[in-house]
């Protein structure tokens, strides 16, 4: 099965890279139309929330196939998330507020998809920082229950997209399905938990 | 900074006595040629009915940089072509606007249907350079061709009921494909007040860069209102009607609390979910400051003396 073949970590390495890589790609090569700063924050954006309801899919996916391997690539994913969410989150502070901490403030203050944006931002730290083994040994129970903070997250990300909207609400409409149709499956066995033990999911 | 020309400054020789309009069917007849590699193969399609002749250059200038005409015919918000920026580019190549017409109607001594060449054609066309500034913060400095709306208007003798003037662009799901998604309540609607309208800024354009206007632009012939936001620009327009009440304009049918009938660019008004006070120059990664009226207050401010600006944004 390719999911624990040792070439499947570093073929998706290579795959989480591809956005990233063309966009640098399309930087060089004038690619990037007439507004650059735009299509970049536009781009980073999108590709955190596809990212980050990707790496929702993996618990459903073991579920689903019976596959334990796909949480190989849970924290690699989450990181790449990270990593878009970071590469958007500079690109707005550097080029829309000129590395104004006040005047990033102040946007974020009086701007609610932007305090939603920032809020969901501010949450991924802590994720990011406790992702690796040592932390995860240390935190021991708490982990889980820290990690959960996921879930407030994909939608506090879906609805800062849904919130700056202008008309075309198509593709952030997409994203809040797929967020409330993940969410809903982690609803279920909380709530079968009184009938009887869940046999996958603990 | 705005330079508008007195008429008594504009040479002799730059005025064009009688602009040089050919017909598309002529232009067409003697480049026969073209018209075969068209029937062969669609993706070659003619740009507009109007060939722009001579024109009057410089009739308003400004001290700033013009937008690569690159950008400012891909980078385009024109949702009768689709939502996404390069959309309207590629989604209007075979946009055809032969035989436009203009239905004039409401308040005024000669409502009709009027061929659009023939309205345009008793003038001079201007070149004009305005800034353009969108209400997502972003804004152009473009080169347009066009004629004073209200020398137009003029011709209609709207009465003394005639408040406010009413556009709509084409509704033809099928030549504008992005109307088949009830994005907005199509067809396109915008308005002005009759002031606002008879406005010698206010202008009917059907160029740009020297050129016919490009159909992501608005061919074949469309509005530039500059202190006002893009969005009240309207595009494509088909229908001109004289009105005693405000008319309904699509933004502020969309969202009115967002999108009010008068959208004067003004950076003192956010947008509810954004600020208007700063902008982005397309071809510049740093904002800049938003001009009050865009930078013609000079010329506007006196329109709004009785108007409480942030409650009529």
């Amino acid at each position: 099965m390719w999911l624990k073949s040792a070439w499947s970590k570093p073929v998706v390495h290579l795959l989480c890279l591809l956005p990233f890589a063309s966009l640098v790609w399309a930087g060089f090569n004038d690619g990037l139309g007439a507004n650059p700063v735009e299509k970049l924050t536009h781009e980073t954006g999108g590709w955190t929330l596809r990212f980050l309801l990707i790496t929702l899919c993996l618990t459903p996916l073991r579920q689903w196939t019976g596959q334990a391997s796909w949480i190989r690539f849970r924290r690699m994913l989450g990181l790449y998330t990270f990593f878009y969410v970071s590469c958007h989150f500079m690109i707005w502070f550097v080029a829309d507020h000129s590395l104004d901490p006040g005047s990033m403030v102040e946007d974020i203050v009086k701007r609610p998809y932007i305090t939603l944006g920032f809020s969901a931002f501010l949450l991924m730290v802590p994720l990011a920082i406790t992702s690796n083994q040592a932390m995860i040994r240390r935190l021991g129970r708490k982990w889980k229950t820290l990690h959960r903070l996921v879930y407030l997250v994909i939608l506090l990300g879906v609805l800062h997209f849904l919130w700056l909207v202008k008309a075309d609400y198509l593709e952030p409409v997409i994203y809040a399905i797929i967020a409330m149709i993940l969410l809903a499956h982690r609803l279920g066995p909380i709530k079968r938990l009184g009938a009887r033990s869940s046999p996958v999911t603990r | 900074m705005i330079r508008i020309k007195k008429r008594w400054e504009i040479q002799e020789s730059e005025v064009t006595p009688e602009p040089l309009y050919r017909r598309r069917r002529e232009f067409m007849q003697a480049a026969g040629t073209i018209g075969g590699a068209m029937l062969l193969n669609p993706w070659v399609t003619a740009q507009a009915a109007l060939q722009i002749g001579d024109y009057q250059r410089g009739v308003v200038t400004l001290d700033e940089e013009l937008t690569e005409e690159e950008d400012a015919t891909s980078y385009n918000n024109f949702y009768e072509f689709g939502t996404d920026k390069e959309d309207p580019k590629r989604n209007s190549k075979r946009f055809e606007t032969d035989d436009w017409k203009i239905e004039v109607s409401g308040e005024c001594e000669k409502p009709g249907t009027y061929d659009f060449e023939d309205l345009m054609k008793p003038f001079p066309i201007e070149e004009r350079i305005y800034r353009l500034r969108c209400v997502e913060a972003w804004s152009m400095v473009i080169p347009w061709l066009g004629v004073p709306l209200g020398s137009i208007l003029a011709g209609f003798q709207p009465t003394s009921k005639a408040k406010y003037v009413a556009f709509r662009t084409l509704y033809d799901p099928v030549r504008m494909p992005g109307q088949q998604r009830s994005v907005l309540n199509w067809p396109y609607r915008e308005g002005l007040t009759i002031a606002e309208a008879m406005h010698p800024l206010t202008i009917m354009s059907v160029g740009m860069y020297g050129k016919t206007i490009p159909n992501q632009n608005g061919a074949p012939i469309r509005l530039v209102v500059p202190w006002k936001y893009g969005f009240k620009s309207i595009k494509s327009i088909v229908s001109i009607e004289f009105t005693e009440t405000q008319p309904q304009t699509s933004w502020n049918m969309a969202a009115a609390s967002e999108y009010g009938f008068y959208s004067n660019v003004n950076p003192e008004v956010d947008h509810p979910r954004w600020s208007q006070k700063r902008e982005r120059r397309i071809g510049e990664i740093f904002k800049r400051d938003t001009l009050m009226f865009n930078g013609y207050a000079e010329e506007v401010a006196g329109l709004y003396d009785d108007l409480d600006l942030t409650v009529n944004f």
